[in-house]
């Protein structure tokens, strides 16, 4: 049973992929994508691995599914078709080889790593030191805490090449206003944010707290905070901040400088990143949620795009 | 094969017909309203259904009120999306038949090109 199961989901995700890179309307292509990426977090599911699929289903298929949905918006505004021009046949079986090539590379390395030398082994014994039961936690805020360290200014870069293309004039304002012009559209998306924000602030915060011991964490719990940000922008029940506002910069910088503290406090306790004897799950609590918060505010801002001319009204209005 | 396996078989399969039956009329039906009348049945019943069937087949409270929490969350995001495309769907019709009179309750402003939703 199943094995049938594995099979069919196999081959929705095989069938979703194929559908979102070979149809030629933008927007079906989109949706086939994030019916891909859903299923895909579905296979990690039935993987055990919970905290993949749940980073996969909120940033892989939410919001990079938003992302994608509001670059095709901007593409039909700026007078592009947003449709895929049909390839040459040399580029297309180019793209075949190098991706099967690929295919066969990471197929080989997975397979020729032995079953039982999995990273469960090293890190299990080693976990009873930090105090906390999520192993994969305890992978990316202890015993890999520089690559996480690493990611959060990545997120933070990104967000200023965001902001960096603002155009001339636009600095500081606000990003184009995602609320709805249709007033009626407004009122009932308004309602379900006003139901939505506060429920998702609420689950945000818990899984942040459930991530040292059960599945969650700083990212999936960021990204259900962005995803409320965004719905309660839509309907008009927040406002999205001017780039320049104090509270807003500190907001971003607050998780990657916490991290940045306490790595850098670790030094007296023998390493960059080492975490006191005893103290360790106090502090990776303590850095998850200045991350989460963080991560949410960044989330929220890279969807919304650079600041726009004429936003910076205290009530702005749509522009398309 | 138990009383609660049977329950549990029943109201799956009822509920997968929902879903069938919603998927067709979303193929079939010729315009947006009569779609996502097809599709809300299916989202509200058939999740229903099914929620239902998972409930009982785990069998632990704790596990039931989770999974009406999601039932709840998802048919409220359904409704709202649903309202949403109607609305839509309605503000386009006007826009494309020009001849056709607005709507009574349609402000030629919030229709203005450029109100895209998003």
């Amino acid at each position: 049973m199943t094995f049938a199961f594995d099979l069919i989901l196999c081959l929705m995700i095989l069938g979703t992929a194929g559908i979102a890179l070979f149809v030629r309307d933008a927007l079906a292509a989109i949706a086939f994508f994030i019916a891909f990426g859903n299923l895909l977090g579905l296979a990690w599911l039935s993987l055990d691995a919970v905290n993949v699929a749940m980073a996969e289903i909120a940033i892989g298929a939410g919001v990079t599914g938003v992302l994608l949905i509001l670059a095709r918006a901007r593409l039909l505004a700026l007078g592009d078709d947003a449709a895929s021009a049909a390839t040459p046949l040399w580029l297309r079986l180019g793209a075949l080889a190098a991706c099967a090539g690929f295919v066969v590379l990471l197929a080989a390395a997975v397979l020729s790593i032995p079953p039982e030398s999995g990273l469960d082994r090293v890190v299990a014994p080693l976990m009873p030191g930090l105090g906390i039961e999520n192993r994969v936690t305890g992978v990316l805020l202890a015993f890999r805490a520089y690559d996480t360290l690493l990611e959060t200014f990545v997120l933070l870069g990104a967000l200023v090449a965001v902001w960096s293309l603002a155009p001339a004039g636009a600095w500081p304002g606000r990003p184009a206003d995602p609320g709805m012009t249709d007033a009626p559209m407004r009122r009932v998306a308004g309602t379900f944010s006003q139901l939505l924000l506060p429920v998702a602030l609420v689950m945000a915060a818990y899984l942040v707290w459930a991530g040292s011991d059960l599945p969650g964490g700083a990212f999936q719990a960021g990204t259900v905070l962005a995803g409320g940000l965004l719905v309660a922008a839509m309907g008009g029940t927040i406002g999205l901040p001017s780039s320049d506002r104090p509270l807003l910069r500190a907001a971003l910088v607050l998780g990657p400088a916490v991290f940045l503290v306490i790595g850098l406090a670790g030094i007296t306790a023998g390493g960059f990143l080492v975490y006191p004897e005893g103290m360790a799950k106090a502090l990776i609590v303590t850095i998850e949620y200045a991350l989460f918060l963080s991560i949410g505010v960044t989330l929220a801002l890279l969807v919304a795009g650079p600041p726009v001319p004429g936003a910076s009204g205290p009530n702005p209005e749509g522009k398309g | 094969m138990s009383w609660t396996d049977l329950t549990v078989l029943v109201l799956l399969g009822s509920g997968l017909a929902f879903f069938a039956a919603g998927s067709l009329g979303l193929l079939r039906f010729p315009d947006t309203a009569s779609r996502l009348h097809a599709l809300t049945k299916a989202d509200n019943l058939g999740l229903g259904l099914v929620a239902l069937a998972a409930a009982i087949y785990g069998g632990s409270l704790e596990l039931a009120v989770k999974i009406a929490l999601v039932w709840l969350f998802a048919v409220i995001a359904a409704g709202t999306t649903s309202q949403l495309l109607a609305r839509r769907a309605r503000l386009d019709e006007t826009r494309l038949d020009e001849t056709r009179p607005d709507q009574p309750d349609l402000d030629p402003a919030e229709s203005a090109p450029g109100g895209e939703a998003r």
